[in-house]
């Protein structure tokens, strides 16, 4: 049994391959059928497993003339009710943003996979980065909200790119899939098929009388129900603020409604979209906050401070936006000092001073196109640990 | 009293009549197109649930937004580049895009020559005012040379793009080109653009009376029509296409069609040679 018979029929099985391979793998369990793209390092294999993949199962690649016009084919393919995904890297995830702001702002579910690479401008093609967390969150223009999955395994890409299409569905947004060349390049043993299968969420479409169909309004979830094309609700769909009705409008009761109920529409399903995960916190003088490959690091850099007898524990977003603020709160209910090591010059830790407000918090900053190693934080972190 | 040309044809039945008034300036061509549009989609009997339509920004943009059936109003210069998703992923439904000079051959210039190189079939219409009127007049990439906008105060020195030309030499299945002031032949082009196989690209020579022919005192909305006269001549495009470059020429009618392979129907078809060959 091939690697792609397994995504679709949910039966266990270990490969090993590399992290952008077992993203391709993931969109195809989780549902995808359609991808757009246009080719750059360190995210164009996707693109090319996938040209394989789709045309198996009934799906469409398609590369695009440029970035922008591929997360348009995106959007344009989820418009029509299926699956769909783009893959790029740091220059393609500049070109996008227009249009990420549209999918947020339309609700139309797509998923982006920016694989992050040193910036700024061409910067680093081949070298890892993790510059990428605030372009992420706030990249297009105007007010609105996003979710963004930071995987820091193969195993995880494989994983949370199937949660990615889930979400995006739920949720009727833009999923933003963040990870570096390591571990996009790195090959590890996965477990494919392991959340695969055909149990997976979907859209929530229209249905009822066309007469009272309101495209834009929601129940409690704050989830409109999308009509699908050809099901005959002749819906208009704009990047224009709206009302209830799908057509613009500038009355200022209406606009603020709708922009609200978008901020809402992610709090009310934060049980769904919050992952994290919290090595040895409960009873750390030192936490760790690192999320993809830095984490990986800090995983090691923890392990080498227990041995030494020292309180060191790592705290791991894997849902960077919205950013799980009650969680790292608790995680660090007994720390003293907080490190955050990441491949930046503080973006992360920007995040986390604002939430812990009082508690110290330190940063290992490397913008040279390494990792991060686990002796660079686990050095850093028993210094702080015994002068505390 | 509604007096119709067109006997059989309402096009209250492929308006959304809750959206009137409309918001297009008194004058404006861009309305005389919408309406050979919808009368040729009524002629060819297309099923308003299986109609997409697809438009960018700018005055034609707006237009998705009147029209009874699935109505995509996108980012600017990028509706083929929706369109494209949408029209792959949905083959079942008729796609049609609706854009402008400025939407079309400036930002979206490039999803244009590849739209036609590709020739998925989308039919894209797209109305020439020779201006960015929605902003409040500036020079567009058909602006006739000397003619004044808010941002060519000294008179456009730049030539303007033969959007047809343009369409032909990067591929597209079929290509034309209308005035305003023909509505029944208009009509019969988008109607052969809409039934071509293929990508459709079909130009539109629209007026914009109030920004662009008030700047450039050109007298009242059927003035400008009929000034039109002057510059079009019904052709085939060989003859331009093997000639040098004459801007203020414009042939009208069918200018180029070819009947290359569909490429979603390529596409589709290749894949399931693979499928069956992997099975």
């Amino acid at each position: 049994m091939n690697a792609l018979d397994t995504a679709l029929t949910g039966k266990s099985v270990s490969k090993l391959i590399s992290g952008n391979h077992a993203c391709a793998l993931g969109a195809i369990a989780a549902g995808c059928r359609f991808f757009a793209g246009y080719p750059i390092t360190p995210s164009s294999e996707i693109a090319e497993r996938l040209a394989r993949f789709l045309p198996e199962v009934d799906g469409v690649f398609v590369q695009m003339e440029d970035e922008i016009a591929s997360i348009a084919a995106v959007i344009g393919a989820s418009m029509g009710g299926t699956k769909a995904m783009t893959a790029t890297s740091g220059p393609g995830f500049s070109l996008k943003q227009e249009n990420i702001g549209y999918a947020a702002g339309a609700e139309i579910p797509c998923v982006i996979v920016n694989v992050m690479r040193g910036g700024p401008s061409t910067g680093m093609p081949t070298r890892p980065s993790q510059a990428d967390l605030m372009q992420a969150r706030w990249g297009s223009h105007g007010d609105y909200p996003i979710i963004a999955l930071t995987p820091a395994s193969v195993a995880e890409i494989y994983s949370e790119t199937i949660r990615a299409f889930d979400l995006a569905e739920r949720c009727r947004s833009p999923v933003v899939l963040l990870y570096d060349q390591v571990i996009a390049q790195l090959s590890e043993t996965v477990t494919l098929g392991s959340t695969g299968g055909s149990n997976r969420t979907e859209r929530k479409w229209m249905s009822g009388s066309r007469s009272t169909a309101k495209p834009y309004a929601a129940d409690d979830d704050c989830i409109p129900a999308m009509a699908r094309p050809g099901a005959g609700y002749r819906t208009h769909t704009t990047g224009l603020t709206h009302g209830e009705d799908g057509f613009p409008t500038q009355d200022p009761e209406a606009v603020t409604r709708n922009l609200s109920r978008l901020f809402s529409k992610l709090d009310r399903h934060r049980d769904a979209i919050d992952s994290w995960e919290a090595l040895s916190c409960d009873d750390a003088d030192v936490v760790i906050v690192a999320i993809g490959i830095s984490a990986r690091a800090a995983t090691r850099a923890v392990e080498l401070c227990r041995t030494q007898g020292l309180r060191v524990g790592l705290f791991r977003p894997i849902t960077l936006w919205p950013f799980p603020e009650e969680a790292l709160r608790r995680a660090t209910a007994q720390a003293r000092a907080v490190i955050v090591p990441e491949m930046n010059t503080g973006q992360l830790r920007l995040v986390v001073e604002r939430v812990l407000g009082g508690t110290p918090v330190e940063g290992i900053h490397l913008f040279s196109g390494e990792a991060i190693t686990p002796v660079d934080i686990s050095t850093r972190a028993a210094a702080l640990a015994r002068r505390i | 009293m509604f007096i119709d040309s067109a006997p059989g044809f309402d096009i209250r039945d492929y308006l959304r009549l809750e959206m009137m008034p409309h918001f297009l300036c008194p004058g404006c061509g861009h309305g005389i197109a919408l309406r050979a549009l919808l009368w040729a989609v009524h002629d060819l009997g297309l099923d308003k649930d299986k109609l997409a339509v697809v438009s960018g920004i700018g005055c034609a943009g707006r237009l998705s937004a009147y029209i009874d059936a699935n109505t995509f109003h996108v980012t600017h210069g990028r509706p083929l580049a929706y369109a494209t998703g949408l029209a792959l992923a949905r083959p079942d439904l008729h796609v049609i895009v609706i854009t402008g000079d400025g939407d079309c051959l400036a930002i979206g210039g490039n999803h244009l020559i590849h739209a036609c190189r590709r020739n998925l079939k989308l039919t894209c219409l797209m109305l020439n005012n020779e201006i960015y009127g929605m902003t409040g007049g500036q020079v567009s990439p058909t602006t006739s040379e000397t003619r004044l906008t808010t941002t060519t105060p000294l008179g456009n020195q730049e030539p303007r793009f033969d959007p047809c030309a343009l369409a032909a030499a990067a591929g597209a299945g079929f290509v034309g080109r209308e005035v305003t002031r023909h509505v029944p032949k208009l009509k019969e082009l988008i109607k052969a653009g809409l039934e071509h196989p293929g990508f459709a690209f079909v130009e539109v020579l629209s007026d914009c009376t109030e920004i662009f022919g008030r700047k450039n005192d050109l007298g009242s909305s059927s003035e400008m029509i009929m000034r039109q006269k002057s510059e079009i001549r019904p052709s085939s495009y060989r003859d331009t296409l093997d000639s040098p470059f004459r801007p203020n020429d414009l042939p009208t009618g069918i200018l180029a069609k070819n009947d290359r392979p569909e490429y979603g129907t390529t596409y589709r078809r290749a894949a399931a040679l693979q499928a069956g060959a992997s099975r």
